[in-house]
């Protein structure tokens, strides 16, 4: 057992030490009943190679994002990560270190968080930032909750355009309540959310781009919330488009939720990913999760802390703002040294690139008949009609190696409106080959 | 050193003309923000021409103000700043309750195959067939570990478990016609997420006193139970490090009074493949994959936190879940009435799965076995080389895989349990959990983990005496001025709170203020 220091010599001695006969007089306070009563149906330890076999078996089961033409998106993207992303994040130093609850030997993730939170609020032309959450849509169960602390109101409207996932999660959190308004989805892009809000509002949610691809009028909404004295919670799935789309922040958003995932960070099948929030400086102990602020040391040299925990679970237990316990650090690492990478000539130059990709897919889709583009707007993704039911089109598609993207009623069974519906995603990776090969293949089928 | 406004040093280190104030080669660094700029890029990408834009006239009009690096000025600041962490890897790290154990890099390198990594949670099922069987997979080791019914693998973290794992019961005691049951048993020793998931699912939390060994009281658990109690939250082992020596009952007294007993996972590492919690009566549990199963802690997460559930309680398992269909696997992403519905995105940490089951068949039934001894035969090893110097508030039973210390060793020698941690730092080992759990006075949390050798603990038990009779022989100074051989001296925290400097911003936009 390679991973166990001990010999059995010194297993002995060490029971000498503590005087005890053996390794069962240590778990002399469970109760016999439960000890070892039992053989696991479960294999033997294995050497290094055969666990490897094994996995890369499971692995070769499954089709890579990178093994032919992809177009998957809705609310995950394929994106390019640098080689020095992977390798930094892989340092023993910042992998396997803990949560820095001792500041002074951890400076170098403060330092990190605190340019993390810096980097986040620039994007989103926001005044602060927390050291991140798990993922954008428990990111935005938390906004809504925060929404609600903040304004002593009730009453959450989720606009039709908010990722289906991110509403049942916002379900999940807010179960017993009756005061949760969610606006059909509207896959042409056109939204009622603005006449719903009222006095009782605490905040409407937002997605932009939203979950069909059509970008969404945040001034207004913010103008219509602020009216009521409701808050505007803005969500975005690809925080890649912020490189080209005002920042919501400069648009009046009051809390920013976005999936971090797109910068730094792999597919993985769904996670691990990477929450980000930010918002106004007046609700910061409004705003759950961890905040890394600066200080100085005893010597006045400029340090790092993690800062206003009173907020949290450990210190106000049933009375803290949220449950969280831990965060994404690793992940956020990973789009720090992503994002720091770019820069903003490289942001702006990589969100250029992901529309002017999604543009020539539009036009190339648009061109087939069959094929209607429901987007006027859009940033890197966008639903297409076809004349028939999208997910045996999807799948006929995969059979022939195109992963062309997600039927929508994947995300919305039962609802017949979407059943032709087929959402699209281009990024920096999408070649023209690979819009020629979708565009052949679609062709076909749907002929 | 040259001040700002709200007395900021501008300046890096005291010596204020170098960048060198930490250590010889362990240099301070600045800001990225104070060296990169808006024109550097570490990535070549094409310039494209967007003359026919279908932004809608949403395009960015304000300047991001985002700094950025070569790729060689990456790679310094990054390592660099890296260079500043204690880690697992480069020390012990016997933090109490957060089981830091030895990150195999063999879990790293499986992670990283394309075929898991390189795959998007909403491609077709029929492309994802490898991913689906190591879910199963995955579940299978969890079920069998714990002997429960179901499990639920989509929850991020710990306490995000913990979240479902209450909101099961909720939906159970629901479905039961049992909704009035609005009260939720917590032990005073309990894990802060405890009180905070009880309370946010609408719970009202009513603590149940330890004894004076330690343990929860069978009958102080019957004397709080009534017909409004929906369930009781149990870690076990316990934040004390012990076992629960009457948990069967306790079990027992919760059902017969129609709650649900929920136990707290965090410490399964002392108990994986010795004691399995189905058998003690659960019917809930979260395992800390990132904890038990050492997928790494990378500063803060990411975690995982799968659901054990018991018979009782599957019905209300959330979506996705993986099911045998007739052409291999399927996921179920949606059910009709689902009581419980998703508490994530997506599918969970995939990627926390392949490192844990890479280390599951690593070690085998038999090793995990092996590796929980361990590790409450280090922990006890800690307990008996330091009990003479330092004072066990819980000497009744054996510890399990941490060691709990009090404080009152330390009475009238002008030295706290903080002080104590911070010269720790100066004899090179992380501190020790400090001041939890909240029932001990000064409480010092030890928990070597099964991956720390016997010279390893030689060696830390021998500065923890050593430092301990220094304590008592009144040289409080070393204690009160540490660390001073760590990358920064004693930071302020208040400060932090009371003027909170939560992000960079150009020194002259800074108000301006007198020196």
């Amino acid at each position: 057992m390679r991973y166990l220091p001990h010999s059995a010599h010194e297993r002995a001695d060490m029971l000498g030490v503590i005087g005890a006969p053996d390794i069962d007089a240590l778990f002399s306070a469970v109760p016999k009943a439960a000890l070892k009563n039992f053989v696991l149906d479960l294999p033997a330890h294995s050497p290094e190679f055969l666990v490897e076999a094994h996995m890369r078996a499971l692995a070769g089961k499954n089709h890579a994002a990178g093994d032919g033409p992809f177009f998957v998106g809705a609310g995950a993207y394929r994106h390019h990560v640098p080689a020095t992303v992977d390798h930094l994040i892989q340092r023993s130093e910042w992998l396997t270190a803990y949560t820095p609850y001792q500041p002074e030997i951890s400076q170098g993730t403060l330092q990190m968080l605190f340019e993390f939170q810096t980097q986040v609020a620039k994007i989103t032309g926001m005044d602060v930032a927390n050291a991140s959450l798990y993922d954008g849509s428990t990111g935005t169960a938390e906004a809504v909750l925060m929404a609600r602390r903040i304004t002593k109101k009730n009453k959450i409207i989720l606009s039709g355009g908010l990722h289906p996932h991110y509403r049942d999660v916002v379900k999940a959190y807010l179960k017993d309540d009756a005061d949760l308004v969610c606006l059909s989805p509207s896959p042409q892009g056109q939204g009622d959310i603005l006449d719903k809000i009222d006095g009782d509002t605490a905040a409407i949610v937002i997605q932009t781009p939203d979950f069909y691809g059509h970008l969404r009028n945040l001034k207004a909404a913010a103008d219509a919330a602020h009216a009521q004295g409701a808050l505007l919670i803005v969500v975005i799935t690809e925080v890649v488009s912020l490189g080209l789309l005002e920042a919501p922040g400069a648009l009046g958003a009051d809390i920013v939720v976005a999936e971090g995932q797109s910068i730094g960070n792999a597919l993985n099948f769904g996670g691990p990913y990477l929450g980000l929030m930010a918002t106004k400086k007046e609700f910061i102990r409004q705003m759950p999760g961890r905040l890394c602020g600066e200080t100085v040391d005893a010597d006045g040299n400029r340090g790092f802390v993690l800062t206003l925990s009173t907020r949290e679970q450990h210190i106000r237990r049933e009375k803290a703002t949220s449950n969280i316990c831990t965060n994404s650090g690793l992940c956020a690492l990973a789009f720090s040294i992503h994002m720091s990478l770019l820069g903003e000539a490289g942001f702006v130059r990589l969100a250029r690139l992901n529309h002017a990709n999604a543009i020539k897919l539009a036009d190339a889709l648009a061109a087939i008949s069959g094929v209607e583009v429901l987007n006027k707007t859009f940033f890197n993704e966008m639903t297409i009609r076809v004349t028939q039911p999208a997910a045996s089109v999807v799948e006929r598609l995969a059979k022939r190696g195109i992963l062309a993207g997600v039927p929508a009623s994947r995300l919305l069974p039962g609802d017949p409106e979407v059943e032709n519906l087929i959402i699209l995603a281009a990024t920096e990776l999408t070649t023209d080959t690979d819009i020629a090969a979708l565009s052949a293949a679609l062709t076909e089928e749907l002929a | 050193m040259s001040m700002n406004t709200q007395g900021r040093p501008t300046g890096i280190g005291t010596g204020g003309s170098t960048n060198a104030s930490g250590s010889a080669l362990i240099p301070d660094e600045p800001l990225l923000f104070e060296i990169g700029d808006t024109e550097h890029s570490g990535v070549d990408l094409p310039e494209v021409e967007l003359s026919n834009d279908r932004l809608g006239g949403f395009g960015r009009q304000t300047k991001l103000d985002l700094a950025g690096l070569t790729e060689p000025e990456a790679m310094r600041h990054y390592v660099r700043l890296s260079r500043m962490n204690h880690s697992i890897d480069s020390g012990m790290y016997p933090l109490g309750s957060c089981t830091m154990k030895h990150n195999p890099r063999l879990n790293e390198k499986m992670a990283r195959l394309p075929g898991f990594s390189d795959i998007h949670p909403l491609q077709p099922v029929s492309t994802v067939q490898g991913a689906l069987e190591l879910m199963n997979e995955l579940s299978y080791w969890l079920m069998t570990l714990t002997n429960t019914a179901a499990v639920a693998l989509s929850p991020k973290a710990g306490a995000h478990g913990e979240l479902l794992g209450m909101m099961a019961i909720k939906a159970a005691q629901e479905a039961r016609g049992q909704s009035h049951r609005r009260i939720v048993l917590v032990p005073e020793s309990a894990h802060g997420t405890n009180p905070a998931t009880a309370a946010f699912l609408g719970y009202s939390v009513k603590p149940v006193p330890a004894k004076d060994d330690g343990t929860v009281d069978v009958e102080a658990v019957k004397a709080a139970l009534s017909p409004e109690v929906a369930a009781i939250m149990l870690t076990n082992p316990n934040t004390c490090g012990l076992f629960e020596p009457q948990v069967i009952e306790i079990a027992k007294a919760i059902h017969d009074a129609g709650a649900f007993f929920y136990c707290d996972g965090a410490n399964f590492n002392a108990i994986m493949g010795v004691v399995r919690p189905g058998d003690l009566g659960i019917d809930a549990m979260h395992i800390n994959l990132h904890k038990t199963f050492s997928t790494p802690h990378g500063g803060g997460g990411p975690g995982a936190g799968p659901v054990v559930l018991s018979e009782a309680l599957a019905p209300f398992a959330p979506v996705p879940f993986v099911r045998k269909a007739e052409n291999g696997l399927e996921l179920v992403e949606h059910v009709e009435s689902q009581a419980l519905g998703r508490v994530t995105a997506f599918h969970g940490q995939m990627g926390m799965y392949v490192r844990a089951l890479t280390y599951m068949l690593s070690h085998g039934a038999d090793g995990l076995a092996q590796a929980a001894q361990d590790a409450v035969l280090n922990a006890n090893y800690v307990k008996a080389r330091l009990e003479h110097l330092f004072s066990v508030p819980f000497p009744d039973y054996p510890t399990m895989h941490e060691a709990l210390f009090d404080d009152s060793f330390l009475k009238d020698t002008g030295v706290t349990t903080l002080d104590f941690a911070k010269a720790l730092i100066d004899e090179g080992f992380h501190p020790m959990t400090m001041y939890f759990p909240l029932v001990v006075h000064g409480a010092m949390l030890i928990e070597p983990t099964e991956s720390e050798s016997k010279q390893t603990l030689d060696k830390f038990c021998d500065v923890m005496a050593e430092l301990a009779q220094d304590a008592k022989s009144g040289n409080s100074a070393r204690f009160t001025a540490a660390p001073v051989k760590a990358p920064r001296r004693r930071l302020d925290e208040t400060r932090a709170a009371r003027q909170p400097i939560l992000k960079w911003e150009r020194p002259e936009e800074l108000p301006q203020a007198a020196e």
